[in-house]
């Protein structure tokens, strides 16, 4: 085994970028927890006061319970339909065009803000669907790539063979999905999921066209927060937005490890 | 019958999902610009006839092309120390590398306001060691959105990328090496090409999502600098302008199509390890 020095200079870099990385998190994490009615670090005195601040402005209150139901029922939708799409690309491979697949990339080739955009004329002006309903059609599309890639990878590489030794053993076609594959591709359904989730909770182009008065997202309401008020109630939203993530992100690690996400 | 089409059946749902909501609206979006009785590209004629909408578009391709200049350049040395990096450290850096990028736009984005603002921290250091008495205006600058945008996508990038560096067989690199080529010399003519259909593939993300972004351009370069995404938001929002709008629209979708079929052309013709 040959390792292959580096140079001490790339090695400095590095860490250079690493603590460009993580220095700005760790300064809204302690810029809300500082006793100033400013934002300022490092923070001078400790209170948790910012946080209780969030629960008493009622529009964060609003916002956190939107954001949660839209992430988990859009994660959830985009799921129930592209785990089928997923197996069917893996199971029928011959039997679908090749450009099916292609489908589900556009998603992520039409900018989000012209997918914001195009509902709010089409869906909630055009059709005069509700807000909500057009904030979790755009935000499953939004999540529904992830789902049907990362189920799809896993898939590419589940033994079909035992699927049809399932079948001709007697089992039902649906019974043996839910027995035999599903099981199989655990990992990749739980990834998706986590990404999905991630992606809805934290976007931000998507919903911008599809909030208003009456109902508002999380991000969206931060972003209308900083525009008036420069305290550091924002530092403890994002604080808490942060935990969110490290919550999810601790079930996965727990479950399956990180380091898939780099694949 | 039903066995012969259970594929159909089965991607059904989302393809129709998918063709309803997402390619209906936004064709019909670029549909309505050229709808317009003043013309068919009245309200083209109308975008790249005014010197502010065009100084608009031309900021937007500066932000973005600088972004992902630095971005490829950071990232690629980045990765290239995270994939020779021993096993436990590997793990520790990619972990450190993916964790931003969990972390939402605002949130990554406001982080800057912090350290930027007039009394921000930046300003504060500077003052406090002597260098300036008077704090810098960095906020709503080009540069503040820029740097604002590279620690954005540096993560996205150094994934990319460790990946795309990982895969390079040990083989090559050794052959390389025993055939005299200096550390150096190999990183340069035997990574570095083998790393190019990755590095394009990272280069489109980081442009394509940087020039169609609101909410960083929104926070840090505000109404000064205004960018596609900000002014699109401004034209339909505050001006109700929705022609306008959906012109922007169709210039960001043009603009990104092109730069991804191009590009993947060209990641696929450069690809020297393809047969």
């Amino acid at each position: 085994m040959m390792t292959t020095r580096i140079n001490p200079l790339l090695i400095l870099f590095t860490i250079l970028v690493y603590i460009f990385l993580t220095g700005p998190l760790i300064i809204v994490l302690g810029a809300s927890v500082s006793d100033t009615t400013y934002l300022t670090f490092p923070p001078q005195g400790l209170t948790l006061r910012w946080f209780e601040n969030i629960f008493e402005i009622s529009a964060f209150r609003r916002t956190i319970v939107t954001s949660l139901e839209l992430a988990i029922l859009a994660t959830g939708l985009a799921l129930l339909i592209g785990i089928p799409a997923a197996y069917a690309l893996n199971r029928y491979r011959i039997q679908l065009p090749t450009w099916l697949s292609t489908v589900f990339v556009l998603p992520i080739l039409v900018p989000e803000i012209v997918l914001g955009f195009s509902l709010l004329k089409s869906v909630a002006v055009g059709a005069s669907a509700p807000i909500f309903a057009t904030l979790l059609i755009g935000h499953t599309l939004l999540v529904l790539p992830y789902c049907v890639r990362v189920i799809s990878a896993s898939l590419a590489s589940f033994d079909f063979s035992i699927e049809e030794a399932a079948i001709s053993l007697g089992s039902r076609p649906l019974k043996t999905f839910f027995t035999i594959v599903l099981p199989n591709v655990r990992s990749g359904v739980i990834a998706a999921f986590i990404l999905a989730f991630i992606t809805s909770i934290n976007d931000v182009s998507t919903s911008l066209f599809l909030t208003g008065p009456g109902i508002s997202t999380l991000p969206i309401q931060i972003l209308a927060h900083v525009e008036q008020f420069f305290d550091p109630t924002i530092a403890s939203v994002s604080v808490l937005l942060m935990f969110l993530t490290v919550a999810v992100m601790a079930i996965v690690e727990r479950t399956l490890g990180l380091t898939f996400l780099a694949k | 019958m039903l066995k012969r089409y259970a594929g159909w059946w089965l991607a059904a749902p989302a393809t129709l999902v998918v063709l309803v909501f997402l390619v209906l609206p936004v064709v019909a979006t670029i549909g309505t610009t050229f709808g317009e009785t003043a013309g068919i590209f009245a309200p083209y004629s109308s975008f790249f006839g005014s010197g502010f909408r065009r100084s608009v578009l031309w900021r937007t391709l500066e932000i973005s092309l600088a972004t992902t200049a630095i971005s490829l350049i950071v990232g690629f040395l980045t990765a290239y120390v995270v994939s020779k990096s021993p096993g436990k450290l590997k793990s520790l850096l990619i972990i450190a590398a993916v964790f931003p990028l969990l972390t939402g736009v605002v949130v990554r984005s406001f982080a800057w306001l912090i350290i930027l603002g007039k009394n921000g921290i930046l300003n504060s250091f500077l003052i406090g060691i002597g260098v300036t008495s008077e704090p810098f205006a960095m906020l709503y600058t080009q540069g503040s959105v820029i740097v604002a945008m590279v620690y954005l996508f540096v993560p996205l990038m150094i994934l990319t990328l460790v990946g795309v560096l990982e895969n390079i067989p040990e083989d090559v690199v050794q052959a390389s090496a025993s055939l005299g080529a200096t550390p150096a010399g190999t990183f340069r003519q035997v990574i570095l090409p083998l790393a190019v259909p990755g590095l394009i593939v990272g280069a489109v993300l980081v442009f394509t999502g940087s020039f169609t972004s609101y909410a960083t351009p929104q926070l840090l370069g505000g109404e000064r600098q205004m960018v596609m995404g900000t002014l699109m938001y401004q034209r339909a929002m505050v001006s109700f302008d929705w022609v306008g709008a959906s012109t922007i629209a169709a210039i960001m979708v043009v603009i990104t199509v092109t730069v991804v079929l191009a590009m993947s052309r060209v990641a696929r013709r450069l690809n020297p390890m393809a047969t």
